[in-house]
């Protein structure tokens, strides 16, 4: 299967299973897409009728072409076809080993935001603090089912985890206190809204997490449209100085600015570049995941505004990168070289199996979206995951298994995407989210040829030097 | 080839011999957490051991 577009000046092909990509100029861009049905001298015969006027397209020329097409398909880097169908596509969930954990540290929150896919942090359920002994056990069941991983990941969320803040320091430190002997080493995230930053959560932030994610969704009116307190207050002005702040002492530790966008402000590239000008240069903008009828919903409408965007974004990161003055966008980062196997293409987001959330009081869900939802409610950390069979379905949870998923060019890049957002979108796990899809591909596709960009001007400057 | 210029990338058909170790991130747990795919994970597998 192959995947070709235009895109930025670039003409791109994507062989999809063997994950080559390849630059290529018109003329092999249109014998490419005719060539695999028409054989050589159809495709021949149609360049000439299209190009024969240009001095460069002669007979000889596209036959030559030819013979670079069969050697990348000889190779395996184009047309090439599914090459995974007998492959263990579970051997990384097969052991049920953990390997996340997403640990709901605070039911609660200091902010009151409309859209909040947690109810303003209580899960449609009671406000709860994790107590210490809660958050331990957790930590001692990931170790106990983490197998032979030995990086685990814990994530402190909420709600809003700052307001659980001791617990968060007691957990780390009794975490660093066991990982030498458990041969481990745990890998933290804080999630936050920026309200409780201080100079005590920078420290102990930039000593012991690996990333921290700082919620602001751009400009100000933006931002205090949805991130409130509960007097109604905006936050916008409260949290910039101390997210500006923390995003400074980072260095060069890991950190994101994560926003989400709305149907209120379609035209997000603004709310990037105006984060990017308070001086965050890690950024994420995530498109709102809620229910059709919400006036904040994206609509069908809005997709070529939004596609514009991500294309405004990708153009204006090159140039930045150009410039010297780079960005990153979460959802652009991309590793063409070195990046996932095929065994993490294929097998999905590994949550109810891998990844697990666990609520204040010790109860496990698949992962920190299905939480509040009882039907999804997987076990607890003293007994374990007793509903094996709410397990196994996330298990089998894989491309393979995904309805929708089967002709997509896409796949192995997103690796069927988010259970929880098929879920909510066309009830099953095993689902699509058809918008979420939309967006998805078209991200990749700005990725990729950013991608594209830099390879060309690495030749040029290899070229100059 | 004069009108094909193919970017190095990670050869998916032989990582399926020397993947699957399993030590890489959890996809959505960094910055997303609702719209993550796999593209952007790093793979944790030294390069020597990936060859």
């Amino acid at each position: 299967m192959i995947h070709q577009y235009k895109l930025n000046g670039y003409n791109i092909v994507l062989d999809v299973y063997s994950g080559s990509v390849h630059i290529v100029d018109d003329v092999v861009y249109d014998m490419i897409a005719m060539y695999e049905s028409a054989g050589a001298d159809a495709t021949v015969a149609a360049m000439l009728e299209k190009y024969g006027d240009r001095p460069d397209v002669t007979e000889a020329e596209l036959y030559d072409c030819v013979e670079d097409i069969e050697a990348l398909k000889k190779a395996g880097k184009l047309y090439s076809t599914d090459l995974y169908e007998g492959i263990d596509v579970g051997r990384l969930k097969e052991k049920n080993e953990i390997k996340a954990l997403c640990l709901h540290v605070a039911h609660t929150c200091n902010l009151n935001c409309e859209y909040c896919f947690a109810s303003q942090g209580k899960y449609h359920g009671e406000r709860a603090l994790m107590s210490y002994e809660v958050g331990k056990r957790a930590l001692d069941f990931l170790v106990e089912n983490s197998g032979s991983h030995v990086n685990l990941e814990v994530d402190f969320f909420g709600g809003e985890p700052l307001m659980n803040f001791d617990v968060v320091k007691k957990l780390v430190a009794y975490a660093r206190s066991i990982e030498k002997e458990k041969n481990k080493n745990f890998r933290f995230t804080l999630t936050t809204n920026g309200v409780l930053v201080d100079d005590d959560v920078i420290d102990f932030a930039n000593r012991e997490m690996n990333n921290v994610v700082m919620s602001i969704d751009g400009r100000r009116e933006v931002h205090d449209r949805f991130r409130r307190d509960y007097a109604g207050n905006g936050s916008y002005d409260k949290i910039i100085p101390k997210f500006q702040k923390f995003a400074r002492a980072r260095g060069d530790r890991e950190y994101y600015v994560r926003g989400t966008y709305t149907h209120y402000n379609t035209d997000f590239t603004n709310d990037l570049f105006h984060l990017a000008d308070l001086g965050f240069s890690r950024l994420s903008m995530e498109p709102v995941v809620c229910a059709p009828d919400d006036p904040c919903a994206l609509t069908e409408d809005d997709l070529p505004t939004l596609y514009e965007q991500y294309e405004i974004l990708a153009k204006e990161m090159i140039k930045r990168e150009r410039d010297g003055k780079p960005l990153t966008f979460y959802h652009y980062m991309i590793d063409l070289s070195h990046g996932p196997c095929i065994y993490k293409r294929l097998s999905g987001c590994g949550s109810g199996v891998e990844y697990l959330a666990v609520t204040p009081w010790g109860d496990l869900y698949p992962c920190h979206q299905f939480v509040g939802d009882e039907k999804y409610l997987m076990g607890n950390i003293w007994d374990g995951v007793t509903n094996t069979g709410l397990r196994d379905r996330f298990k089998n949870c894989n491309v393979y298994a995904r309805r929708g998923c089967d002709d997509c060019w896409g796949k192995l890049y997103c690796s069927g995407g988010c259970a929880a957002n098929a879920y909510h979108a066309t009830g099953d796990i095993l689902g699509t989210y058809e918008y979420g899809c939309k967006l998805f591909l078209k991200r990749m596709e700005c990725a990729i040829m950013m991608q594209a960009a830099m390879y060309e001007d690495e030749k040029e400057n290899k070229k100059t030097e | 080839m004069k009108r094909i210029q193919t970017i190095e990338t990670r050869d998916l058909k032989k990582s399926a011999a020397n993947g699957g170790c399993g030590e890489c991130q959890t996809s959505c747990q960094s910055a997303c957490k609702t719209s993550c795919g796999v593209a952007n994970q790093k793979c944790e597998r030294k390069e020597e051991n990936k060859k």
